[in-house]
């Protein structure tokens, strides 16, 4: 899922200076599960932006929503005529939700109440880890089912670097080498001939480091307006 | 101009702490008469908004009492409430309402002195602290 985190109170608060009523809008999905913009956290937040209000004197109208997804339209529209009411939307999804928010409720501005973090598994209660970087050219089926993108420090495709040592990385004590699981896990699978295929120099093309990356499936594209 | 009584809210949970405070009645200890207690089958059911909500309806105090540790009916409960009650302070620090004004304390079915000694400790604390800040006039 995609994991957030919510912004420290002070900025969200100098985000909302000047406006006097404020939709504060959760994400029914990722968020929710990572507990970071759900309804819970809509609640909560709203709460402390009365008391702030009321400490400072200040007048602000509050209003409450938690949609199913802000990353797509058809959650959205329902809720367009609802946001018209107020002078800005605190959206508590990830960037992509932000995004479409204020692209379909244009010219009312969105800010942003999470910083999104990264792609994550829930690893237990209350922790969230990175597995993923959305790379576009997935590599899984040689390392073990573990991603060196996104879990080794210097994202290596051939590793391990010289600073793995006693299967910690040499960023941190506290992270385990990815090229050390990697190694651990092929060898659980009977696999560590795999170690010995050097990856090819990588293109980066289908990663975020080309341009916005999109996707067109032709037949989830609806014939003359129905959806598919 | 008159004098300020805190107003305190006790979300004690029934089992230990609720018990606790049924006895310091039989036992007819006195303690702080501005205690208002919320009864809660289990301290696991609080959570950060509805201590955050007890201060925007206008509590000076307010404290959660539960089992001690390990002596929870529902198990951890006692102990999830404790986090909650840390997530709130700093949910208060962050809008600037002093983090003191919300406690945790462990008291035992039996242990009705501990009761009224944590009734008295918030009510002083409220005192020491003044009214809540989102409670004063002008
Ligand atoms: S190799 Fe790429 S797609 Fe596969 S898990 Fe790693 S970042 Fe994600
Ligand atoms: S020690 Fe391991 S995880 Fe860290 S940078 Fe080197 S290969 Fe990557």
């Amino acid at each position: 899922m995609i994991v957030g985190e919510r912004k420290p109170f002070n900025e969200i608060r100098a985000m909302l200076e000047g406006y006097k009523k404020v939709l504060i809008l959760g994400c029914g999905t990722c968020v929710s599960v990572c507990m970071a913009g759900g309804q819970k956290e809509v609640s909560l937040l709203a709460s402390q932006l009365r008391m702030d209000a009321r400490l400072r004197k200040t007048e602000m109208v509050l209003g409450e929503n938690t949609i199913q997804r802000q990353c797509d339209r058809e959650y959205i529209e329902p809720i367009v005529e609802q946001a018209g009411n107020y002078d800005v939307v605190l959206s508590m999804a990830c960037g992509a939700g932000v995004q479409l928010l204020a692209e379909m409720l244009t010219p009312l501005p969105v800010v942003p109440a999470l910083n999104t973090t990264f792609l994550a598994v829930a690893d237990r209660e209350g922790t969230w880890l990175e597995r993923c970087r959305g790379c576009g050219n997935c590599i899984l089926a040689d390392t073990g089912g573990i991603c060196p993108v996104a879990r080794c420090a210097k994202s290596l495709f051939n590793g391990p670097c010289g600073g793995s040592k006693e299967g910690k990385c040499e960023v941190s004590l506290d992270i385990p080498c990815a090229w050390q699981l990697i190694y651990d896990r092929l060898s659980d699978l009977g696999q560590l001939s795999q170690m010995e295929i050097i990856q090819p120099i990588r293109d980066w093309r289908p990663s975020d480091s080309g341009a916005p990356r999109s996707i067109v499936r032709e037949d989830a594209i609806g014939v003359s307006g129905e959806k598919a | 101009m008159s004098v300020f009584e805190p107003r305190v809210v006790a979300f004690c949970c029934h089992f230990c702490a609720y018990s606790a405070a049924d006895l310091a009645g039989s036992m007819r200890l006195e303690y702080a008469p501005n205690v208002r207690i919320v009864k809660l089958m289990c301290t696991g059911k609080v959570d950060a908004l509805l201590l955050l909500k007890a201060f925007e309806d206008g509590a000076d105090a307010v404290y959660v009492a539960g089992c001690e540790e390990g002596d929870c009916h529902f198990l951890e409960g006692n102990l999830r409430a404790t986090k909650q009650v840390d997530r709130a302070r700093k949910m208060l620090e962050e809008v600037g309402i002093e983090g003191d004004r919300l406690r945790m304390y462990p008291i035992g079915a039996s242990d009705a002195p501990s009761f009224a000694a944590a009734a008295n400790e918030m009510t002083e604390k409220a005192r020491q602290l003044g009214p809540s800040p989102l409670k004063k006039e002008g």
